[in-house]
């Protein structure tokens, strides 16, 4: 009895050594330690038309990197409506990713978190400086008077898309440049039996994104300058109404597109059923859909008139992604490496041509790859007249909360109500009083 | 240690005083049988506090702290706010209260109406399945596949079905049937509530089939044989003999589906998103939104744990009154 049971002692502990020192050899063999880490977790927004399309696109430059600095990186594409939840999970847990790209409008709440690495002076010089950045991305990395808590990677901007066929059909000969022109240009259309122009009326996001010109078309902001949430001033009532009259009064978005939220507009306008989209950096999207880049054109988003620019005649948000750092990465200097690397001219002209968007580094900016006409549409738009989304902590809840009173109000038209002022200041008075307190 | 045997103590004891167990020896070996059973729960009870109950015991703290954005990265710092989460809540006349509340309302009708709707449907189901037919093991089968199916991919489904444009349901109904005047919208508006009553009815009445089907093949035949020859209908019987057999089997359908429908997430979320229509705005969805959406996890579990309160009330109510009719109806 004695025996069996040293016997079965020894063995066990014969076998746990012989583990032990196994995963002892294999680390060892690896190189990795904590001063010379050699691997990076990255985590992708989806920017192409698929997140297979988008390991394609950046398995070769990973590798690339690879190449020159030695350093593995992990990557994972994380769909859009999982990735916010994803960093806030990051955020809690302290278990995330070493670099992640995140909106940028997202910046100044997650900046809130202080979950992601400050780009100070000294973090700056290590990727070349702040000054290679544009001004219009950097406008949109957090608040302002603080450290920005991303660096911008790809810039996109709204532009006006239209069916030249339609077009053409209907007797317009261009594209309408303010928003009475556009209303007139859909009565031609709609006589020759086409919808005008497409929405994601369900989709809180893009709802944003619109109201947000709008307003400010109307001279209106949606926080005061000490952040303070002012959804329910005259303009901002305005820009709304604006929008949904869109859809209620001058019925140029089919009522239809009320309950759109899986871009369905989309693919209206790429099947050629809608003469025209308000959209960011279409392109690619447009392609994957089977429609040519002869066939539609791309002009600057409508403004009340006159032409765009600053102050009321903005006519885009400032879209774009912004690359962060995890603070708690074990792998900060690796992880700054990958930043640089990104942001380097020859990266982001690679990449910001295979998203159809605009680089947010000077340098690639200039190259002749963006300076064809939809690219220039889209680069004067981020130059001259897009703004950034408010820099607030809170700007995450402003989304929601606008984004879902906007929702509403289009269910409302759908469902045959009219919607009135009144009944749009209701509206924002009750998402200004979800808004959070403190 | 002495060198008695076990036995040797362990019989005297016995025989001369049963109750007043003596000696250091009797006691660990009480101790130690006694003790062998929970010993082999150990493992079994330790994953239990972690599966279950350390969650919950943490959402119970979250619910007291003031856990938003600015405290998420390192919980200890953020500020205790006593019962304001709670207070928060509850204030019915304040905004977040009063869509708590509605959210409360249509949750309670929602689940009231699919509930109900499920167990009639699975139930009629079952018992029309009793009797042997040509085909019943198809159809049998057939029945369960809404229950079978991923959830995501059955709903993502139904969302193309009840679009307004291009949807299965509106073709139906206005392009071929004209019981609308217009095509109507399903995913917004008010005939959302139906919408989703409509998938969750779908995918919950053949679990109550299920369950009912397998309560049917424990009542004897001879029952219904005698039944009949005192000439009783069809109808009687089931009155009779059906309902009152399946009464244990149906005590506890109704719980599960109750707490099933109650706390219903993956439907409407795949359904509305993450802004749900205020007609089908269930509280699952509501405080995912209030936590996850607004960043405020301190209200969102004080929310949760107010469900979760209510849940327990209701569980406990249910159980007391059916077993103390089912005690009664023994006697």
């Amino acid at each position: 009895m004695r025996t069996i049971r040293a016997a079965a002692i020894g063995a066990v502990t014969l076998s746990l050594a012989l583990a032990a020192s196994a995963c002892g050899g294999g680390s060892s063999n690896g190189g990795g330690s904590d001063s010379n880490p050699k691997t990076l977790t990255y985590w992708a927004s989806n920017q192409g038309a698929s997140i297979e399309i988008d390991k394609k696109v950046l398995q070769p430059e990973l590798d690339k990197f690879q190449k020159q600095t030695g350093i593995k990186v992990k990557l994972e594409v994380v769909p859009w409506s999982d990735l916010l939840n994803r960093i806030l999970t990051a955020t809690t847990s302290g278990q995330g990713p070493d670099v992640l790209n995140i909106g940028n409008t997202w910046s100044a709440s997650l900046q809130a978190t202080g979950a992601l690495l400050p780009w100070d002076a000294a973090n700056f010089a290590k990727i070349g400086g702040k000054d290679r950045f544009v001004d219009a991305a950097l406008g949109s990395t957090g608040a302002q008077g603080k450290d920005p808590a991303a660096v911008p990677l790809y810039s996109m901007a709204y532009a006006l898309y239209y069916n030249k066929q339609i077009f053409a059909d209907a007797g317009i000969t261009k594209p309408p440049a303010t928003w009475s022109e556009l209303v007139a240009d859909g009565k031609k259309i709609q006589a020759k039996g086409k919808q005008v122009i497409g929405a994601e009326g369900a989709n809180v996001s893009e709802n944003i994104h619109h109201v947000f010109v709008f307003a400010k078309q109307h001279g209106a902001d949606f926080f005061t300058p000490e952040g303070k949430p002012d959804f329910t001033s005259d303009a901002a009532v305005a820009g709304v109404k604006q929008y949904v009259d869109l859809m209620a009064k001058d019925k140029v978005i089919p009522k239809g597109n009320a309950e759109y939220a899986q871009n369905q507009s989309v693919s209206d306008f790429a099947k050629g059923k809608t003469a025209m989209l308000l959209w960011q950096s279409a392109a690619a999207n447009l392609k994957s859909q089977g429609l040519s880049e002869s066939d539609y054109g791309i002009a600057p988003v409508p403004v009340q008139s006159g032409t765009p620019g600053t102050g009321t005649q903005v006519n885009s948000m400032v879209a774009g992604i912004n690359l962060a750092v995890f603070k708690n990465s074990g792998n900060l200097d690796g992880a700054t490496k990958f930043v640089k690397f990104m942001t380097s001219d020859a990266e982001q002209k690679i990449l910001n041509t295979a998203y159809s968007s605009i680089p947010p580094v000077k340098g690639a900016q200039a190259d002749a790859a963006f300076n064809n006409q939809a690219n220039a549409v889209l680069k004067n738009t981020l130059a001259q007249s897009a703004a950034p989304l408010p820099q607030v902590a809170d700007e995450s809840q402003f989304e929601t909360a606008v984004g879902t009173a906007v929702k509403e109000l289009f269910a409302d038209v759908a469902a045959g109500r009219t919607v009135t002022t009144e009944s749009v200041k209701a509206k924002l008075q009750k998402a200004q009083q979800q808004m959070p307190t403190k | 240690m002495t060198t008695t045997t076990p036995e040797a103590v362990e019989h005297p004891v016995r025989k001369n005083s049963p109750g007043a167990a003596s000696g250091p020896r009797r006691r660990t070996g009480r101790i130690r049988r006694l003790g062998l059973p929970y010993l082999l729960l150990l493992p079994a009870l330790i994953l239990e506090l972690l599966v279950h109950l350390v969650p919950m015991v943490i959402g119970i703290v979250m619910s007291f702290k003031e856990l938003t954005q600015f405290y998420i990265r390192d919980w200890g710092t953020a500020p205790w706010s006593g019962f304001d989460n709670y207070r928060m809540s509850v204030d019915f006349d304040a905004p977040v209260g009063e869509a708590l509340l509605h959210s409360f309302f249509v949750t309670v009708g929602f689940t009231l109406l699919s509930v109900g709707l499920c167990w009639l449907i699975g139930t009629a189901a079952a018992i029309f399945m009793q009797d042997t037919f040509r085909g019943r093991g198809l159809l049998r089968a057939l029945f369960l596949v809404p229950y079978a199916l991923p959830v995501y991919a059955a709903v993502i489904t139904w969302v193309f079905m009840f679009q307004h444009d291009n949807g299965l349901v509106n073709h139906v109904l206005h392009d071929q049937l004209h019981l609308t005047d217009k095509p109507s919208f399903w995913l917004i508006g008010d005939n959302s509530f139906w919408a989703l009553l409509t998938v969750s009815v779908w995918k919950g009445w053949p679990f109550a089939f299920l369950i009912v089907m397998a309560g049917l093949q424990n009542i004897p035949r001879e029952l219904y044989e005698a039944a009949a020859l005192d000439g009783a209908g069809v109808w009687q019987q089931i009155r009779r003999i059906t309902l009152p057999s399946l009464r244990p089997v149906n005590q506890v359908l109704v719980l599960v589906l109750f707490l099933w429908t109650f706390n219903d997430f993956n439907t409407p979320y795949v359904l509305f998103g993450k802004a749900a229509p205020e007609a089908a705005d269930l509280i699952s969805v509501h405080i995912y939104q209030a936590s996850f959406v607004t960043w405020n996890f301190g209200t969102g579990s004080a929310m949760s744990v107010l469900l979760l309160l209510f849940l327990l009330l209701v569980t406990g109510v249910y159980l007391a009154v059916t077993s103390r009719g089912r005690r009664a109806a023994d006697v």
